[in-house]
């Protein structure tokens, strides 16, 4: 998309507020509305990608030795992820001030 | 022109959605929209028309699926009433939204409770604020062939909006009235094929119906009102097209000897025709100076035709079928009052709601709101409305 909705005149919006690029939802910063932010203890990840399959953002990432990442420009805080994973190694940690 | 056919409104309003070769209609009958659907369920059975008709549970349902095949690109058309329109409600917002130019018939019935099926009003106000357009016809003859300039109106790649067409519930819909019908072949010619700006199509997939967050949603409510308000000169335009080819003639506001009047009426739907009866009687038997303006387009809302079909007289008699609950004025006269608002030489506004639930208004009841409306104006009442026929 060349422009984003928050950088479009109303009179600039296409028709029906319809959006004919798919994915482009990965350009607004929504990772601000967290409250909480998850964290990984990665001596205790064992690679399985649970939290990877769970998430409902697509704000997980693989990093290059198989754990894994959040990505915290989407990542909403909703705690699937913790709550899910199997061995417990991640947890969720309240935004600081 | 093709001769004159006696034959019930509702079935006429079914004729010209056949004619206009509707792709799906999806509806749910109810009280006194029942005829229109039927009748064209009876058509799409025996492949006199090629619709898909799709049965519904309900009303939401039914909105829904129009939503979904107006997104697909097909030419839509639906129809209801009353409770109807109200539980339709939640997706009527969402088709302007999507820019989906549907065409619905509003049987208009009067909302519970008590329960009534009998005509007013009150549906249609309920809606008023969806973000449809909104068509008001005064008998058989204007349902045709309002329904007919509906689709053309709403498939203007500058609206892509949806339309709904008043009918006065049994007083119309339920009548039997001479139709002069127009011939298929000019019926395509005055409306092409529906060609949609943007469908659901997976070779080109396009998502509708986004979330829009605080950013952005302001803008999208502000483009979809000018859309709305634009949308009035592509409804003359439509008006003009239609006049021009079939000579009968439509304004967005009516006038009815109501040049250089003292007094006017206000209304809107199928009573404005009793209200010229009323007319005829004041201005040739009483020689009072009283004419008649009508609103056929409600939303968006005509200001400026309005204003000039209005300037110069000293009393505008307003009438309302609904009430709206807790407000200074009948909703019609409010929006009257809002445009006359701070106007040099306004006229005194007087609010009048009769008719409620299918109650008569009658030619005695017309010069009862004239006759009061002049002594308010005489003494500068300072009033809210004033209701017809009620008992005291």
């Amino acid at each position: 998309m060349a422009k984003k909705f928050n950088e479009m005149a109303w009179h600039e919006y296409p028709l029906g507020f319809m959006v004919t690029e798919p994915g482009c939802a990965a350009e607004y910063r929504t990772g601000d509305w967290r409250s909480q932010r998850p964290e990984t203890d990665k001596s205790k990840c064992i690679k399985c990608g649970v939290c990877y399959l769970v998430c409902p953002e697509g704000a997980i990432v693989l990093a290059a030795d198989g754990t894994y990442d959040f990505d915290l420009e989407h990542c909403k805080g909703c705690g699937i992820c913790a709550t899910e994973c199997w061995t417990g190694c991640i947890s969720m940690v309240e935004e600081g001030e | 022109m093709a001769k004159r056919v006696g034959i019930e409104v509702s079935l006429a309003i079914s004729e010209a959605v056949k004619q206009a070769k509707v792709d799906a209609i999806a509806a749910y009958p109810i009280t006194p929209q029942t005829h229109i659907v039927e009748h064209l369920s009876e058509l799409v059975a025996d492949a006199e028309l090629d619709a898909a008709f799709i049965p519904v549970e309900s009303e939401h349902s039914a909105m829904s699926v129009c939503a979904g095949t107006a997104a697909a690109g097909a030419r839509t058309y639906t129809a209801t009433s009353s409770q109807g329109l109200a539980l339709m409600n939640e997706i009527l917002y969402i088709i302007p939204a999507l820019r989906l130019p549907i065409v619905m018939t509003i049987a208009n019935r009067a909302l519970s409770g008590p329960i009534s099926i009998w005509n007013d009003h009150s549906d249609i106000m309920g809606a008023r604020d969806t973000g449809w357009i909104a068509i008001f016809a005064e008998n058989g003859q204007e349902a045709y062939d309002l329904t007919l300039q509906s689709f053309k109106i709403a498939e203007d790649h500058r609206v892509l909006l949806p339309i709904s067409v008043n009918i006065d519930g049994f007083t119309l819909s339920h009548v039997i009235e001479p139709h002069e019908f127009i011939d298929q072949q000019e019926v395509d010619a005055f409306l092409p094929e529906y060609k949609p700006a943007v469908q659901l199509n997976p070779d080109q997939p396009v998502s509708m119906g986004m979330v829009g967050i605080p950013e952005v949603y302001a803008e999208a409510k502000k483009c979809q009102d000018e859309v709305l308000k634009n949308s009035e000169a592509v409804v003359k335009e439509v008006f003009r097209e239609f006049g021009e080819k079939f000579g009968r003639h439509y304004q967005v506001v009516e006038s009815y000897r109501a040049e250089g009047a003292e007094t006017l009426l206000l209304t809107m739907g199928s009573v404005s025709e009793t209200a010229m009866e009323a007319i005829d009687r004041l201005q040739d038997v009483e020689k009072r100076s009283v004419g008649l303006v009508r609103l056929r387009l409600w939303r968006p809302f005509p200001s400026a035709d309005l204003l000039k079909a209005v300037t110069g007289c000293k009393t505008l008699a307003v009438l309302d079928r609904a009430v709206s609950f807790g407000s200074p004025g009948g909703p019609v006269a409010s929006e009257v009052r809002s445009t006359l608002y701070g106007v040099d030489g306004a006229p005194y506004i007087a609010s009048f709601i009769a008719g409620l639930g299918g109650r008569d208004i009658t030619i005695a009841d017309f010069i009862s709101i004239v006759d009061q409306a002049e002594s308010m104006a005489e003494s500068n009442e300072n009033h809210q409305y004033k209701m017809i026929g009620v008992r005291e």
